[in-house]
């Protein structure tokens, strides 16, 4: 843990659901979420798509799109409840004490207007600074993230930077009212490999600068490894797994986390065949009964079938798995399997 | 340069591809502007022996891509030639001459959403090939085999009549690789098969594709940007940059003692997941715009160990330790090559 | 069937069509216009047209609810040959719909055509048909269909002309419109041209022409769909005017325009029913058909879904 965990946590999820009204009845995407991110702290929140993951991220932004709504649970930032917050209150505690960095950098920056102006319109809505001394403040972000020439830089648009450079500069507008946590959906999946990991290294150099904790929100394992304090795995809407980074990747405690860390090719021994877990993750509308993971565990037990299980101490980390009850999983059943 | 007993199955000599993107020419006459030719492939020479899988990484706009759509056919090469089993491609034949050789290979794409016609069933998406070449003697036996491969790849003959939107990513994939070998094909080019499926699905998708290529003794042209991929299931891999090949290696060879400053940098980006505490060495600057390459050595703005010549001259590709790699420095021996060794704990 | 009944009763096209009353209305109102005009030759209390059956005295007889006598034998009164309004208008509305869905195929099927090879080959090919369509537009569409419509009759005589005069309203509004459906058509076929699943066609060495008619056919012709529904209200009512202006259907076979024109030469004299009910009739079918166009257009559109 990279931070006294006897302080106050920044952020707290409590039983968080988040779920989607349709026509055929309504689709839970997050059940029942809990997890605390401390002051300063990288949380990694990892999984497959249609895990919930970044709908987790949106909700504490408060950025979910509609029909899609908080219908459980609270979100509380500094002590203080945001899930309930009326549009203006939220939109105050979004760039001041919360920021956000989306997968895509084009998208995320307003074409027409300069770099510059975007930088101080922020910097301007949150925090009491003039003009002249916003241009600077926004000058010393572009030059902290890494713009060459960020004097002259600072008046061009978007689309005169490349990639990289882009999303160096959604780094700098997420950081420039300075906020206590930054919410990274997927920030560097839309980038060049060899960019990625200058993006990476940026991302968690200027957060321990700032003090900044951040929740990041991705599928490549790879990155988190590498900047997390802590990873949380979701799966099916549920979290799996949560607990110090190389605790969970090196000794999971979750058969999901263990398929899915030896479905991850990487360097070592040179292996013809990689581990698989059979199956696929289950659709929203056909979540099992139980573990949502039970159909596809090799270890599963007939207790997996019916009771669903909570998050529970596992060593240094906390894995919902009845593996790790004293009462155990009950009697063996064998996996149905069915490729995704 | 592996010595030509092999025999090569696949060879490519001196391809290239140059796209005009010029604008029209009404706008460039009134403006002035010049033409603007985009040089995907510059030149890129590979073997690839019978049964075996040959890798090319890079990044994106290295023009990997490019090579695999020259291979197949879809686009004709500005220079060059392709060699398939002793036959040149580009050579003018007869239509049942070419459809028989182009039934030989066929090809796997990427986006699993987009590479099945969404309005056709799945039975009718891989019976197309076999219809086109003829391979079926009737109705019944056209069934069958669209049933096989179809169980091959590990769906049930009755997925069939569903249509493509009703199937995962993975799934679809699946159904794209049933296709792709309806026609019996010996030679597959998979452009990054796997990159737009979820990790755990990847792996599902890859264990079938290295044992289709031992059961059915296939060859793999393998595309992708993933290095810890493509060291799990190729036998000799190949590195571009700006449309360039600057390596080209056996895997092992090419992961334990990379010599090209970019392999190494590749190497150096992928992440620690042994959590060994390596530092990945971030390198400086970005891909440059292959409309504007740099002189001589496209690597040389951002190379730690260029000289002036890498500034003027190209580097010609020097066989070295069964591969080639295409260095000034390496040339000259500036540049010494160190082993590598990875974590193996877990 | 009945399972096809099912998935159509359970689809999200349906649904939404449910959800929104006034389409509901729209194609009650249409489909009972269409039902009318259908069934007009047994529906009919009258056959107008037929000059036997008229009788000059029964000429310009008010509608009967202003009528001195009630006589319900022509609802909504005669004009001045006698002929009955309400008749003339269900077969008046029969052949504008004739009309309307003719020539609405007509530029569906060149308009495809044309944007399929367009798209497809692209280059010199595309640029001589676009450059073509360019030009077409810049002309209005009822002055290109006058435009056809006068050099035929240029060419034949009054009286063969009267007898194709159908035919010849048909093709006039068909080439004038064909221009949306190949611009629509041409832009998804440069989309879907460059998916994989027409390059892995390609690959198997399948020929262009296979490509584009088994292939991208099939994935363009969503919006050709709603445009056609759109443009039959618009074709209806150029015919409409066309005829109004007494170069569309003869006043043998007079289509509601027709009618409309009719009545007008009348409508100074107080005798307005002549030209009002069929003027009604054109506005409530154009009205019902360009709603039900916008509602598909809206259901069709996957973003709103």
């Amino acid at each position: 843990m990279a931070v006294a965990s006897n302080n106050p946590p920044l952020l707290e999820v409590k039983n968080l659901r988040v779920e989607f009204p349709t026509r055929r009845g309504t689709l839970l995407a997050v059940d029942d979420v809990s997890f605390d991110i401390a002051p300063g702290e990288v949380l990694g929140v990892v999984g497959e798509s249609g895990a919930g993951k970044s709908l987790t991220g949106n909700a504490i932004i408060g950025l979910l799109e509609p029909p899609g709504r908080v219908a459980g649970g609270e979100i509380r930032l500094e002590g203080r409840r945001i899930d309930n917050l009326p549009y203006e209150e939220m939109r105050k505690v979004r760039g001041a004490r919360i920021g956000a960095i989306f997968q895509d950098p084009l998208t995320s920056l307003n074409p027409l207007y300069s770099v510059g102006r975007q930088l101080v319109e922020t910097i301007q809505t949150h925090l009491p600074l003039s003009a002249a001394a916003a241009r600077q403040r926004a000058l010393d972000l572009l030059k902290e993230v890494g713009i060459p020439g960020a004097e002259s830089r600072i008046d061009h648009y978007p689309h005169q930077f490349s990639g990289g450079m882009r999303q160096r500069v959604v780094i700098a507008l997420a950081l420039c009212a300075g906020p206590r946590l930054i919410v990274a959906d997927e920030p560097t999946t839309a980038l060049d490999v060899s960019i990625q990991a200058q993006i990476i290294a940026l991302l968690k150099g200027l957060c321990r600068d700032h003090g900044t904790a951040v929740m990041l929100v991705t599928h490549d394992m790879g990155v988190i490894a590498e900047t997390a304090d802590r990873v949380a795995v979701m799966y099916a809407g549920r979290i799996a797994e949560i607990g110090p980074v190389r605790d969970v990747v090196k000794h999971a405690k979750h058969p999901y986390t263990k398929g899915l860390m030896g479905s991850i090719p990487s360097l070592g021994v040179r292996h013809d065949r990689l581990t698989q877990i059979d199956g696929a993750m289950p659709r929203l509308t056909e979540i099992p009964r139980g573990c949502a993971f039970n159909p596809r565990c090799a270890e599963r037990g007939a207790r997996c079938l019916i009771e669903r299980p909570d998050l529970m101490s596992a060593g240094t980390s906390r894995a919902a798995c009845w593996l790790h009850d004293r009462g155990g999983v009950g009697a063996p059943v064998a996996p149905e399997m069915a490729d995704a | 340069m592996p010595d030509g007993s092999a025999g090569q199955f696949v060879r490519l000599a001196g391809l290239k591809r140059y796209f005009d993107v010029s604008a029209p020419w009404l706008v460039r006459t009134l403006e002035g502007r010049p033409r603007q030719i985009v040089q995907a492939v510059d030149g890129i020479d590979i073997e690839i022996a019978k049964g075996e899988t040959f890798s090319l990484v890079g990044e994106s706009g290295c023009g990997k891509s490019t090579v695999a759509r020259l291979v197949v056919g879809l686009y004709p090469p500005t220079a060059g030639s392709i060699l398939f089993d002793g036959n040149d491609m580009a050579q003018r034949r007869s239509q049942s001459e070419t459809a028989a050789l182009r039934r030989r290979m066929q090809m796997i794409f990427q986006d699993p959403y987009a590479s099945l016609n969404p309005r056709w069933r799945v039975f009718d998406i891989i019976a197309e090939p076999i219809r086109a070449f003829d391979l079926a003697k009737n109705k019944a036996d056209l069934e069958k085999r669209v049933g096989d491969l179809l169980r091959q790849v590990r769906l049930t003959p009755a997925d069939g009549r569903k249509y493509p939107h009703e199937f995962s990513g993975g799934q679809r994939q699946r159904i794209s690789i049933a296709r792709a070998l309806a026609s019996e094909p010996e030679f597959l080019v998979c452009d990054e098969p796997t990159s737009a499926l979820d990790v755990s699905v990847q792996a599902q998708i890859l264990n079938l594709m290295v044992d289709l290529q031992r059961r059915l003794q296939l060859t793999y042209l393998f595309i992708s940007h993933n290095l810890a991929v493509v060291y799990h299931i190729s036998t000799r891999v190949g590195v571009m940059y700006l449309g360039r090949l600057v390596e080209v290696a056996p895997t092992d060879t090419l992961f334990r003692r990379p010599k090209h400053p970019y392999t190494r940098m590749l190497l150096d980006t992928i992440p620690d997941l042994e959590m060994t505490g390596r530092q990945r060495a971030p390198v400086a600057g970005e891909v440059p715009s292959p409309i504007n390459p740099p002189s001589g050595c496209s690597f040389h703005p951002r190379c730690p160990f260029a000289n002036e010549r890498c500034k003027a001259e190209r580097p010609r590709a020097l066989p070295i330790e069964g591969g080639t790699v295409a260095c000034h420095a390496i040339e000259e021996g500036r540049l010494a090559v160190d082993e590598r060794s990875y974590d193996a704990g877990r | 069937m009945a399972g096809w009944l099912h998935r159509v009763t359970d689809s999200d096209i349906w649904w939404s069509f449910k959800s929104s009353p006034m389409t509901v209305a729209a194609a009650l109102l249409t489909l009972f216009i269409f039902a009318i005009a259908f069934l007009a030759p047994i529906l009919a209390p009258h056959t107008p047209f037929d000059p036997a059956t008229l009788n000059l005295s029964d000429g310009l007889k008010p509608p009967v609810l202003i009528s001195a006598d009630g006589d319900w034998t022509f609802p909504l009164g005669t004009d001045d040959q006698g002929r009955d309004v309400l008749s003339s208008i269900m077969y008046g509305t029969r052949l504008s719909l004739e009309v309307g869905f003719a020539s609405v195929l007509v530029a569906m099927l060149i308009g495809i055509a044309l944007g399929l090879v367009s798209g497809y080959f692209g280059g010199t090919v595309d640029a001589v048909i676009m450059r073509i369509a360019d030009v077409q537009l810049t002309f209005p569409a009822i002055l290109v269909a006058l435009l056809i419509d006068g050099v035929v009759r240029g060419l034949i005589s009054v009286k063969r002309h009267d007898e194709i005069a159908l035919l010849v309203i048909v093709g006039a509004i068909g080439l004038s419109f064909w221009v949306s459906y190949a611009r629509t058509v041409r832009s998804s076929v440069m989309v879907e041209k460059n998916k994989e699943y027409v390059q892995a066609a390609r690959v198997i060495g399948l020929s262009p022409l296979l490509i584009m008619v088994r292939h991208v056919l099939p994935n363009v012709t969503g919006p050709v769909l709603v445009i056609a529904t759109l443009n039959l209200g618009l074709a209806i009512i150029t015919e409409a005017t066309l005829s109004f202006l007494g170069v569309g259907l003869p006043s043998t076979e007079p289509s509601l325009g027709t009618l409309i024109r009719l009545g007008n030469e009348v409508l100074q004299s107080g005798d307005w029913w002549i030209t009002v009910f069929p003027g009604i009739t054109l506005a409530a079918l154009v009205l019902a058909v360009n709603l039900l166009g916008d509602w598909l257009r809206d259901a069709l559109n996957p973003k709103l879904r």
